[in-house]
């Protein structure tokens, strides 16, 4: 493909002395800024505490301990809070698909009264970022409305918020409305009601688009930080992430590396596996708004 | 289901009286049908997003009390908020994160995505590279950086130090605390930017590069005439996420400097946070929130007009 350099000038001696040149100064960087801090992450793990105090630091552990990561594992109880990560996203994720697919399918082919505007307001939260309310939402879970339910300690007091995405409805929408009319129309004549189709028809033909919203949602969720602070006091029900930054003034530095490293193996193992869905997402959704 | 007429049929005019009542009930059938898949997310978005909204506004306006009940005070939580001497601090930190956040999370990564996008060779690896840091938590991303800045040991500038340039106090000095973590969220988040600009700049049709160089464009001007213009509109959608973004930050202070050294990173957000969740005082924290929300509606506004322009 054409670029903003003329592919001849590449072929001539200077040409290619430029391109390696640059090519060699940026794979530098980019490896100085994106492998040393990993590299380092996962060593200083293994650092004995002495080690880890020293000054000048040392490049290459001078004793391995890679024992620090199952001590880790035990001491700091990861396995729990793990377990309380995984309630929080799975519940979040699965409650999310199951209100956001019949939304978007009823916005999309069901024809609701006032759907426009349905959709109009839900849009709308989109320019409000939900951190700004967090203090409203906050003491909006502490008192449901109707309900008078307090939902504070409860995983549900993330996953009903996560569940209210107006971004995931319009991407799944949008997707719903190139769906050809006539397939529908086909099972319709046969006999299927609304929930037939969405689940024999749209719901199989969707799954691209399905993961691309599940792999949004499920980042987000693990990126977040702020909310399960202030929702989930009880440290016996916070997230990985809460309870690091709650324990890490009064660990010891390897035992605390050695956690970081572990609480990010997931998200970046499945960055890695499913790389091509994520960024093919993040940039639809980037691009098209 | 209903026999269905033959396409060719003439069509009844207006539907006599009988029939009138079944389709009238069909209709309501489809909107109860259509409504009955909606109410899932019509009740979370009630609670959840939409009152939220207004409870904020009417918070504000409030003296919070669980145990007597709320009570209007006015503009007092507002008087209260505008009188903390920190009040400008925050404001002023916030608004200097966004402007430093714009300058190195905004060149950055256009530059990276222009070479990325000119390299023939590990491509994949420059893409994962620098996508990678967006998928640690950001929690993880903030104690690791407080580790990496220690002035003594640590791996900042125990790195300048062998290249021999000029070290830091990093978050330790209230000079510097500032843009120490103007940069961790830049290592964090450019990611994603320069993935974005990746992808507009591969829809740059190749021809309008040619063209310019019959012009007898050099590359600069070829930069600066083709590839700047093509891009205009991603890079002003990312310009308004990113102060939107940016103007909200919480997690990087709070974790990595608690505010200070001397006050120098308290930003809104982490004002916020102490006034609700340190203080117990809802009524300032929502007068702090709905300041914070009337300055980023701007830029959301903007943001939709931009995008909507595009889509027409």
């Amino acid at each position: 493909m054409r670029t903003l350099v003329r592919p001849a000038a590449l072929r001539t001696r200077r040409g290619r002395l430029v391109y390696w040149s640059l090519f060699a100064v940026t794979l530098l960087l980019f490896t100085l800024a994106f492998v040393i801090p990993l590299y380092w992450m996962v060593t200083g793990g293994m650092k004995s505490s002495p080690e880890l105090a020293r000054n000048p630091p040392t490049y290459v552990p001078e004793e391995w301990h890679p024992d620090t990561y199952t001590d880790a594992w035990n001491r700091l109880d990861l396995a729990r809070y793990f377990g309380n990560t995984l309630t929080l996203i799975g519940g979040a994720w699965l409650l999310g698909l199951a209100i956001q697919l019949p939304a978007a399918y009823a916005l999309s082919r069901l024809r609701p009264r006032f759907g426009g505007l349905v959709l109009g307001l839900m849009l709308v939260t989109l320019m409000v970022p939900a951190t700004v309310l967090l203090v409203p939402t906050y003491l909006t879970v502490t008192d449901v409305p109707l309900l008078g339910l307090n939902l504070v300690n409860n995983p549900a007091a993330v996953w009903l918020p996560a569940a209210a995405n107006a971004f995931n409805i319009y991407v799944l929408k949008n997707f719903f409305d190139r769906i050809p009319g006539e397939l529908l129309d086909a099972a319709r004549i046969d006999g299927a009601g609304p929930l037939t189709v969405l689940r024999r028809i749209v719901l199989p033909l969707s799954r691209p688009i399905i993961a691309v919203v599940s792999i949004l949602s499920v980042t987000a969720l693990w990126r977040d930080f702020l909310w399960p602070l202030v929702v989930l006091p009880d440290p016996a029900r916070q997230p990985i992430t809460v309870y690091l930054q709650r324990i890490s003034d009064s660990t010891s530095l390897n035992l605390l590396i050695a956690g970081l490293v572990l609480a990010s193996i997931p998200l970046v193992l499945l960055f890695l596996v499913f790389q091509r869905h994520i960024i093919a997402g993040l940039t639809a959704g980037g691009i098209k708004g | 289901m209903a026999l269905r007429a033959p396409a060719n049929a003439p069509k009844p005019v207006a539907a006599p009286t009988p029939a009138a009542a079944p389709a009238v009930r069909r209709r309501l059938a489809e909107q109860l049908t259509a409504y009955g898949f909606l109410c899932g997310a019509l009740l979370v978005f009630a609670v959840f997003a939409w009152y939220p909204v207004v409870r904020n506004v009417v918070l504000a306006f409030q003296e919070v009390n669980f145990v007597r009940g709320s009570s209007w005070v006015g503009l007092e939580n507002f008087r209260h908020v505008l009188d903390d001497p920190l009040f400008a601090t925050a404001w002023r930190n916030s608004a200097l994160f966004t402007l430093y956040a714009l300058v190195l999370g905004f060149g950055v990564p256009f530059v990276a995505a222009v070479l990325i996008n000119e390299f023939r060779h590990a491509r994949a690896y420059f893409r994962v590279l620098v996508y990678l840091p967006v998928m640690l938590p950001p929690v993880v991303v903030a104690l690791m950086w407080r580790w990496f800045y220690q002035p003594e040991g640590g791996l900042i500038n125990e790195v300048l130090g062998t290249a021999g340039l000029p070290t830091s106090q990093w978050t330790n000095s209230p000079d510097t605390a500032l843009i120490s973590l103007v940069i961790v969220s830049t290592w964090a988040n450019m990611g994603t930017a320069t993935l974005i600009y990746l992808a507009a700049l591969q829809t740059i049709p190749g021809e309008l590069y040619e063209s310019a160089e019959l012009d007898g464009a050099g590359i600069w001007r070829r930069l600066w005439h083709v590839t700047v213009p093509a891009t205009r509109f991603v890079i002003l959608m990312l310009l308004l996420l990113q102060v939107v973004a940016t103007m909200q930050v919480f997690t990087e202070p709070f974790v990595m400097t608690g505010g200070g050294p001397q006050d120098s990173t308290v930003t809104v957000m982490l004002l916020v946070y102490r006034y609700a969740f340190v203080h117990h005082d809802f009524g300032a924290a929502s007068a702090m929130s709905l300041l914070l929300l009337l300055v980023l509606a701007v830029f959301s506004a903007a943001y939709l007009r931009v995008t909507r322009g595009r889509a027409d």
